[in-house]
């Protein structure tokens, strides 16, 4: 007999009091293999207002291209210092920022491989559940190729895609609402 | 089915199919909220208004991150023992099972809760609900469920508060729920309320689940047997999250 999941509900405005005792905005330590990259966004909502009571979750391979996670059965070296989790809070202004290596390339369905990219969940007040989005990287060759980002109709690719900035970090704002929506995804 | 074939499905191993993974099961119908749910008016300027991209779940969304006695220590289950001194309010004991949709009980998984103090008031720089804030209780805890995904936190019972939604809003009394999985499509945040509050069939939160079922799930039981004597009383919570597939997926190479 199976069970049926328990329903999501939303973190509410105070989630802070929950979420901030395993707060990692550096995901990587001191000395990382891989390119170190520093990632600054913002968080908007439908009246494209920075959103102070959000919460970012990142999760991502190492640089190898492996989760530090015992249901990824490849063969590929583990890291013991990098769990590959972050956990950021926006500030007042709906800004978050944080720290970590470039992921590897972990494989896809059907032989593919897939991009180096981030699986970002969202929090917050008025969101009943999570979403789900990714962050994938500028001038990166495979993201032509990615299985997950062909699905992804031509015109909104972008909004998954970082820019690198004058100041070399990568700037990927999550917008909820409006032209530039983010792509979120059904999972 | 020929020798080779027969072998090959029983030692999928090769790189190539490696990415062919069985996901997780997708929400059956009514039972989780969608976005949009106007009665809660935040939803409105929040949920996105473009079609959502189906996502088939990869190595990216059946692996997650593994928690730790470094994150959690014993203590932080209990907390009612954060500060120097008793907080006021009744005293409760909140227990339960982790287990996924295949009644398999998901062991070692992070849960954080918070909540409001007795009084309805979170210690929060956000919350200006004119009621008393509490300087021996912080309001947050975090757990790990134990090899048959049992978990268990000492607390005390929260509050009501309003919250201007609408018209004499108030939220029912509620502990809120962070639950990692194995998978980051099993990643849940829920609420948990309690039995009898005449509240609850009032709350937006509440109702934006549109089953019934589903919805009375988030509702816990008076659990006598693990109420303490000249201590506190319990309730429990058994909190589902998403099962695997059963099927193995197979390459989907021609």
């Amino acid at each position: 007999m199976s069970l049926l999941s328990t329903p999501s509900q939303t973190v509410g405005p105070f989630l802070s009091i929950g979420f901030s005792a395993l707060a990692v905005d550096a995901l990587a330590a001191e000395k990382p293999g891989g390119e170190r990259v520093r990632i600054h966004g913002r968080l908007l909502d439908g009246d494209g207002k920075g959103a102070s009571d959000g919460v970012i979750e990142v999760w991502q391979a190492n640089v190898h291209g492996r989760y530090a996670s015992p249901e990824d059965p490849q063969n590929k070296p583990i890291d013991r210092a990098f769990r590959g989790f972050g956990r950021v809070l926006t500030n007042a202004d709906g800004e978050f920022r944080f720290s970590t290596v470039k992921p590897g390339r972990v494989p896809g369905p059907g032989g593919t491989s897939q991009a180096p990219h981030l699986a970002v969940t969202v929090f917050m007040r008025g969101l009943l559940k999570q979403l789900l989005t990714r962050m994938y990287f500028p001038e990166e060759a495979a993201n032509e190729a990615d299985p997950v980002l062909k699905r992804v109709p031509a015109d909104r690719r972008h909004t998954l895609i970082a820019r690198r900035g004058a100041d070399d970090a990568l700037h990927w704002n999550i917008v909820l609402q409006g032209e530039d929506e983010t792509v979120f995804f059904d999972f | 089915m020929s020798d080779l074939a027969a072998y090959e499905s029983a030692h999928i191993t090769h790189e190539d199919v490696i990415g062919d993974v069985a996901g997780y099961r997708r929400p059956y119908y009514k039972t989780q909220p969608e976005y949009l749910y106007p009665p809660y008016r935040s939803t409105i300027k929040r949920a996105p208004t473009r079609s959502l991209v189906w996502l088939p779940h990869t190595l990216s969304e059946i692996t997650g991150p593994v928690f730790g006695y470094d994150d959690v220590k014993p203590d932080d289950a209990d907390l009612t023992r954060q500060h120097s001194g008793e907080p006021l309010g009744e005293r409760i004991i909140v227990s339960g099972r982790l287990l996924d949709e295949n009644s398999k009980p998901v062991v070692k998984a992070l849960i954080e809760l918070w909540q409001a103090n007795a009084a309805g008031r979170y210690r929060h720089d956000v919350d200006d609900h004119d009621a008393p804030l509490d300087p021996n209780f912080t309001g947050g805890g975090r757990a790990l469920t134990d090899a048959h995904g049992n978990y268990r936190f000492i607390t005390i019972k929260p509050g009501a508060y309003p919250w201007r939604n609408h018209y004499n809003a108030w939220r029912p009394a509620h502990l809120h729920f962070s639950v990692f999985g194995i998978g980051l499509a099993q990643r849940l945040v829920t609420q948990m309320y309690f039995p009898g509050d005449p509240l609850i069939s009032y709350d937006p939160m509440f109702n934006s689940v549109p089953d019934d079922n589903a919805r009375q799930r988030l509702i816990s039981q008076f659990d006598w047997e693990g109420t303490i004597p000249d201590f506190a009383i319990a309730f429990r919570f058994d909190i589902v999250l998403r099962g695997r597939e059963q099927t193995f997926t197979q390459s989907t190479r021609s």
